[in-house]
């Protein structure tokens, strides 16, 4: 077992073999992603029942949670990915976090604007300066600060594990800033799902929801292949499996 | 020769490293005492900024005694931010930096001195100007007695932090900027406590609390981002 973490291991090293095991699977993780996202979304956007207080504005949920639930795991995988860059110095570690880092703040305002829409009707503002939308636009900030060095530090090698500096102290930050911003002013609804508790929500609610989720983890993962795929390709372009692979493609 | 070859190695590893520290402190306020102009902008910049909201939003007296803390607050964070761009430019330009590094002391105890001169030149000026300028906003004794011991504990907090990116932006064209962008969002608890303690002291309710998740922040950020900004000048040196 411990043989085959360590030779698993090694082969992350190595951005060609992750290349290959990408291709292999992307599909799987498109079609399961689309199809669950698809079907928690057309069953909570026109089967689920509407709610009893809020009729049907709700159902933006069905898009808000999903993207909220991934702007925030992003960030934590970026964190163990920054890790793995300043310990161990893996190239793909830090692939990752620089393929993923726009996709999350992507993801963040995606779940501010959903947010803002569904704010409009039930709490009447677009916004409030309440702990958990003031915490998610902090996170879109680092999200942003992450991105700017980036592509500030030209050096390919400084420019990583500068950037995994950046995010461990970002994540150090985060419980902090939650904390920090709970305590001063809150109005949001805790969280939808806990690991300890049953869902507070109907079934014909949290079940779509739960599909929608794991679909957008899904195809989250499909994407993050793609991007680093991309990366990979951009960097080793001079290597001589990427131009037999660009010769077996024919163009 | 040969035999004390070695005790020489070892003496200079001997040099105790809060004599290093002090070295560094020492070392550092005697050339901004030699540059006064560095030691002044950010004070001055932290009066401009105070100016401006009386004069931009309202200066009615009831308006300064409920924003004042927060202006304070933000002004000095601002000016703080300033003045981070210097904090290691100079050693990082003319190679002392490099040295700092080939001592066999630990470089995050260095940085933490080179922080700690930081605040004493700029984030402890900044302290000593508050209540003046939180009379000129109408603040009562009570609020600016409580604005300065928040800012006394939450200054240092700022220059620590602020270290780690001063570090991480070393040698990059658009330093200053960039700075500003991955900061901000790190100061932002230092300053919701810092402005709600002074609101909860001038509402009449017990501001101990505040003041002990104040104190929990520096002993956070002392402990913690020194690491952080000596992790950061080594990767910001070895790219150049």
């Amino acid at each position: 077992m411990w043989q085959f973490i360590r030779q698993l291991f090694h082969k992350f090293g190595s951005p060609k073999w992750f290349y290959g095991i990408a291709s292999k699977m992307m599909p799987w993780l498109l079609a399961i992603g689309l199809i669950l996202l698809l079907a928690g979304l057309v069953w909570g956007l026109a089967f689920a029942p509407a709610e009893r207080l809020q009729g049907n504005s709700y159902r933006i949920i069905f898009i808000h949670v999903p993207s909220a639930f991934l702007a925030q795991s992003i960030y934590i995988m970026m964190a163990v990915a920054a890790v793995v860059t300043l310990v161990w110095r893996m190239k793909l570690a830090d692939l990752f976090v620089r393929a993923v880092a726009p996709v999350g703040a992507v993801l963040t305002f995606l779940a501010l604007f959903t947010g803002a829409v569904w704010g409009k009707p039930t709490w009447g503002t677009w916004w409030v300066w309440d702990a958990r939308l003031t915490s998610m636009l902090i996170l879109l900030f680092l999200y942003f600060g992450v991105i700017v060095l980036m592509s500030a530090i030209a050096d390919e090698k400084s420019s990583a594990r500068g950037v995994a500096v950046l995010v461990l102290v970002g994540v150090v930050n985060i419980p902090i800033i939650k904390y920090s911003v709970e305590w001063w002013n809150t109005l949001h609804q805790p969280a939808t799902f806990k690991l300890t508790e049953k869902p507070s929500m109907a079934p014909e609610m949290w079940v779509p929801l739960l599909f929608a989720v794991l679909g957008l983890y899904l195809l989250f993962g499909w994407l993050a292949c793609l991007r680093m795929q991309t990366e990979i390709l951009k960097r080793e372009r001079r290597t001589r499996w990427v131009r037999d692979l660009a010769a077996a493609g024919g163009n | 020769m040969n035999s004390e070859a070695p005790e020489m190695t070892l003496a200079a590893v001997r040099v105790p490293v809060w004599r290093a520290m002090a070295a560094i402190i020492r070392r550092d306020l005697r050339a901004s005492l030699r540059q006064r102009q560095d030691l002044l902008n950010p004070l001055l910049f932290f009066f401009m900024v105070v100016t401006l909201f009386p004069l931009g939003v309202s200066p009615e007296v009831s308006f300064l005694q409920q924003a004042g803390t927060g202006i304070l607050w933000v002004a000095a964070l601002l000016s703080t931010l300033l003045s981070l761009d210097h904090l290691f430019r100079h050693d990082f330009d003319d190679g002392t930096l490099e040295q700092m590094m080939l001592q066999p002391q630990p470089l995050f105890l260095l940085v933490l001195a080179k922080s700690l001169a930081h605040w004493l030149l700029t984030g402890l000026p900044l302290v000593m100007l508050a209540p003046v300028l939180g009379i000129m906003l109408h603040l009562d004794g009570n609020s600016i007695g409580i604005l300065c011991l928040t800012l006394l504990i939450g200054t240092p907090v700022l220059s620590l932090i602020g270290a780690i990116g001063a570090a991480l932006t070393l040698g990059l064209r658009a330093g200053g900027v960039l700075l500003s962008l991955l900061i901000i969002p790190l100061y932002i608890p230092v300053l919701i406590f810092g402005t709600g303690t002074v609101a909860a002291a001038s509402n009449g309710a017990p501001v101990g609390g505040y003041l002990a998740l104040m104190m929990a922040f520096l002993v956070l950020a002392v402990t913690l981002a020194p690491f952080a900004s000596a992790a950061a000048l080594k990767i910001s040196l070895s790219n150049s």
